[in-house]
């Protein structure tokens, strides 16, 4: 089953038997994000004992979410749900008295029809808190995709502007005539219609965004999350919002549909190429012409040199688990690699659009045909492709990350590009230094000899070390 | 529905596929959503594996709850079959499949028609046992169906080795130092003259469980896992176990006792095979281990009367609760285990030995436990550690959940005579540290401290506007020194007086070139 974008891009789809995160996995990151936040996983152990081994040491620093687990009574329905979820929140707020309670929905509480949505509000109003609700479960998405579920539950409570910004839009034109501005006062923006970004980056990484706009005289009113609950963007008709991750296709469709704001569809912000094409699609949106951009690219790509020179010509396989993979690809072909495949949980056409059509240009500027792309991949088909193709890198889950370098394919675990900097001109080295490490180590190591390290009986295995063991004999 | 941040023992289906990914060509495919095969990631992570873990999922989606699993499971068995050719596939359920109450046997016995490889499924219930009870239950499961079914073919040779010989039961991935007690025990029953019939799950055949009743005694090591299975032999076949864990010289001693005896019953119609082991025990526990004589050497005098806390599994908590207090003269004040069925059994081994007893699998009731005695040291799990962390009480790790750290490459069983000099280091050194950082405290701590300027550079002229000192508040603390210095540096290279967010990361920029 493959779907054509056009002559070029083909999607296929393949069993699904992938290896990922599950989507409540999306809470570690985002109860640093938000500062005043409370997350409350309703599951079982098995939630519990994921959560309990991904986040590693995390777990000991009190950290602001819990499981609320489920018991058999739970299931067979004996005990009443909502006095439970009450019971708990109570004692939620009487510890950490946070700004917010989400609930993240799980598995089981799909399977048992848990109506968290319909009990949320009765208990919002009954102990104080806002609760809301978000449906991260393992039935319907993978890894990533649970941040998008909480951020479009979360858009709904963005306050609404203070004024109908529909009217100073239609004024448009006439206000951001401003030729006479000097080129070093960064400070004045260009008058224009609200701008929110939606993605949980890291705050200096927020920062380093809305200062890339401050250079172009654009001015971001708030972040989808923002750093506290409190702080919530305003949102509504008229607002202009722009994603900055591949993952959020949800939320961009709740802002559009429930919010009635105007979606900016861009390529991401990662790697230069692909922040310089962000910024330049929200530039004319608010008829800014884009200064400096080409040089500041340059500069960057310069500045990346010696990391390019290691990649360059070497080959790649996303073997897909985190919906970064299109834009990485990009990213990678643009410095001089080969993609082999590019799999990926779920492809979202529409909202990646602008990123796929980057990805096609970029393949047609390097001479490089354009990598298939396998939505719902089969890793166990995959790990077969692999041992066809030997690419110089593999971009995998932890599960497969040891067997593979145990069989001489250097990997890189594809969590890391979810947790580091990867966003923006000033972190693409940052990129460069994740896929490169295993590049460097592989240098460091290559003349020891024992590149696999299984024994022969097993299948799946290159000749490395024979050819050694040849030539000394 | 309780409020929980951390548990000691996993679900069910980790117990399965702990025993199922033990044994050589056998393949778990569980019934599970996706992101369920978390299992795998343990497996390479922790235990550094080099093969691919032989788990897959077959995944539960949208469709499968509106159409049931239907064909999926049984296509997923057949593929697996003709892709791995395992000698065995054990379908597993998770807390998923438990809810919807699908009739997975069903689905095994007709994928079990069609395929070459024997499948079964797993029989644990996810809302009834944890993932200790559940790799107890398999592994007799598996055993149980192996040797039935030799049983109708009748294919089982029942007759026992010519020369004593034992199984090791019990010895599976992601244990506890499994898998360096399991070479400890090998030189143990080497030393003893008796032959290993077979160790399971560890790297066994299931095809060569048939054989087990040949072995004259199994051996059970760890209480946790493997003691069902030796009920089970016993009861079917009359094979005698022993489950006292050699673990410490005095348990080692029993342990061996044991051995003996069991050797002695059933060599006595050949007395020519009679043993005694005797003389090897005094040899081993004076002069093999140095357990016995360091805790009579000086330093450990001024262990003695210590207040310590020990918290773990059963059997790891019952024998360093022993150790502790037997063989070391140190106090426990409170000795438990989150292994809540057994409780029983750890009371009656603990009662004389320590002043209060803990059961429990909230980490809370724990931390709060500690936290009232006041421990010394504590011996406990990963948990414990970090308690012991926030209390500022060193702690000696001695029993799962454990981190990598506690799959160590060098070879540190807890088991046997080199067993019992670890356990000594271990325990010496949780001490040790311990009275260091005493000292220290009494004497005024490190007195540099203070003095030491960290900065050697002038800050004279450069002033940090508040938006950048706010934007520099948010750099992780390890960093911010380095942004900040890196930062100063680039100003004063440009001539810029005042920093300003800007400038922070035109420097960030400047120096990752």
């Amino acid at each position: 089953m493959s779907v054509k974008i056009d002559e070029t891009l083909t999607i296929e789809c393949e069993t699904g038997n992938y290896h990922t995160f599950c989507p409540i996995s999306c809470v570690s990151w985002l109860y640093q994000k938000i500062e005043d936040s409370f997350f409350l996983v309703v599951g079982t152990k098995t939630c519990g004992y994921f959560l309990q081994n991904a986040l590693g040491v995390m777990i000991f620093a009190e950290p602001r979410y819990a499981m609320a687990e489920l018991e058999e009574g739970d299931i067979s329905a004996q005990l009443n749900d909502y006095e439970g979820l009450k019971r708990l929140c109570i004692r939620i707020r009487r510890d950490r008295d946070p700004s917010v309670i989400i609930w993240i929905g799980t598995c089981t509480t799909e399977i048992i029809k848990m109506d968290l949505e319909g009990m949320a509000p009765k208990l919002e109003w009954e102990i104080g808190i806002p609760i809301l609700v978000a449906r991260a479960n393992g039935l319907d998405y993978a890894f990533t995709q649970g941040e998008d579920t909480v951020l479009a539950a979360m858009a709904h409570r963005c306050p609404k502007p203070e004024f109908p910004l529909r009217e100073s839009k239609e004024t448009l034109p006439k206000v951001v005539a401003f030729p006479s501005r000097k080129k070093d006062e960064l400070d004045q923006y260009v008058i224009h219609p609200s701008l929110v970004l939606f993605g949980s980056l890291p705050s200096n990484v927020a920062s380093q965004l809305n200062l890339e706009l401050r250079r172009q005289s654009i001015k971001v009113s708030g972040w989808l999350p923002a750093q506290r609950y409190t702080d919530l963007p305003s949102l509504g008709d008229g607002v202009y919002v722009c994603g900055v991750n591949p993952f959020l296709s949800r939320t961009a469709t709740t802002l559009i549909r429930r919010e009635k704001c105007e979606l900016i569809g861009a390529p991401f912000p990662i790697g230069p190429d692909g922040t310089r094409a962000w910024i330049e699609k929200i530039c004319p949106v608010f008829g800014v012409e884009t200064q400096g951009l080409e040089e500041r690219e340059e500069r960057i790509w310069e500045s990346l040199k010696d990391y390019l020179d290691l990649v360059r010509g070497k080959s790649v396989f996303f073997m897909g688990d985190n919906l970064l993979e299109v834009s990485l690809a990009r990213f990678l072909i643009r410095c001089g690699m080969i993609v082999h495949e590019i799999g990926i949980p779920y492809m979202d056409k529409r909202y990646q659009a602008a990123e796929l059509a980057l990805l096609r240009d970029t393949c047609i500027r390097m001479c490089v045909p354009i990598p298939r792309i396998v939505e719902k991949p089969d890793n166990s088909n995959q790990i077969r492709r692999l041992r066809e193709l030997q690419p110089d890198l593999a971009i995998t889950g932890m599960a497969h990350a040891n067997p593979l370098e145990a069989r001489g394919i250097s990997t890189k675990w594809s969590v890391e590009f979810t947790f580091a900097q990867i966003h923006g001109f000033a972190n693409a080295r940052d990129v460069l230094e994740l896929v490169t490490r295993p590049l460097r180590r592989q240098r460091n190591l290559e003349d020891l000899g024992w590149t696999t390290l299984v024994r022969k009986n097993n299948k799946f295995e290159t000749t490395h070390l024979a050819h050694k063991v040849d030539k000394i004999s | 529905m309780k409020l929980a941040y951390w548990m000691y023992a996993g679900p069910a289906h980790i117990g399965t596929l702990r025993v199922a990914s033990s044994f050589k060509n056998v393949h778990a495919i569980m019934h599970a959503p996706l992101g369920d095969d978390y299992f795998n990631v343990m497996r390479s992570m922790l235990e550094r594996e080099r093969d691919f873990t032989a788990a897959t999922a077959s995944i539960v989606d949208r469709h499968v709850l509106a159409r049931g699993s239907k064909e999926r499971v049984v296509d997923n068995i057949i593929r697996k079959d003709q892709e791995e050719r395992p000698d065995l596939i054990i379908l597993t359920p998770t807390c998923t499949s438990s809810i919807l109450q699908e009739d997975l046997q069903n689905f095994v016995d007709r994928a079990s028609i069609i395929s070459d490889s024997n499948v079964i499924f797993a029989d644990v219930d996810h809302y009834q046992v944890n993932e200790i009870q559940a790799a107890d239950r398999t592994l007799e499961q598996v055993v149980r169906y192996y040797l039935d079914r030799s049983q109708r073919q009748e294919a089982l040779d029942q007759f026992v080795t010519d020369v004593p010989s034992v199984n090791i039961i019990g010895i599976f991935t992601l244990g506890f130092h499994n898998q360096h007690d399991c070479r400890e025990l090998r030189r143990l029953l080497r030393d003893l003259d008796i032959e290993i019939n077979q160790i399971i799950p560890e790297g066994g055949s299931v095809e060569d469980l048939k054989n087990l009743p040949k072995a004259w005694f199994n051996l059970i090591p760890y209480r946790e896992v493997g003691l069902m299975t030796a009920m089970y032999l016993n009861k079917e076949y009359g094979m005698p176990y022993i489950s006292i864990t050699p673990m410490g010289a005095v348990d080692i001693a029993e342990c061996i006792r044991q051995i003996h005896k069991n050797i002695d019953t059933l060599a006595s119609s050949s007395s020519n095979k009679r043993v005694n082991y005797e003389p090897y025990i005094d040899a081993q526990t004076r002069f093999v281990s140095q357990a016995a004589w360091f805790s009579r050497s000086i330093d450990c005098q001024n262990l003695t009367g210590k207040e310590t806390v020990v918290f773990g599994d059963a059997t790891h908590a019952a024998s360093i609760t022993k150790i502790l207090a037997r063989e070391m003269g140190i106090r426990v004040s409170c000795a438990g285990t989150f292994c809540k069925h057994d409780a029983e059994w750890l009371k009656e081994q603990i009662q004389d030995f320590c002043d209060e007893i803990l059961i429990t699998d909230d980490h809370a009731d724990v931390g709060d436990m500690i936290a009232r005695v006041d421990p010394s040291a504590i011996f406990g799990t990963q948990m414990e550690r970090h308690i012991g962390k926030r209390l500022d009480i060193p702690c000696g790790v001695i029993s799962a959940p454990v981190h990598i750290q506690n799959f160590s490459l060098g070879y540190r069983p807890f088991l046997g005579y080199e067993g019992t000099n670890q356990i000594a280091d271990l325990i010496y050194n949780s001490f040790a540290l311990g009275m260091e950082e005493h000292l220290l405290d009494i004497f005024g701590g490190h007195d540099t401290k203070g003095i030491m300027t960290k900065c050697l550079s002038t800050n004279i002229g450069l002033i940090w506007n508040p938006e950048s000192l706010l934007e520099l508040s948010k750099i992780p603390r390890f960093a911010r020194e380095k942004v900040e210095k890196n930062t100063e540096k680039f100003a004063r290279q440009k001539g810029i007086q005042t920093i300003t967010v800007e400038v922070m990361y035109a420097a960030k920029e400047a120096f990752s070139t």
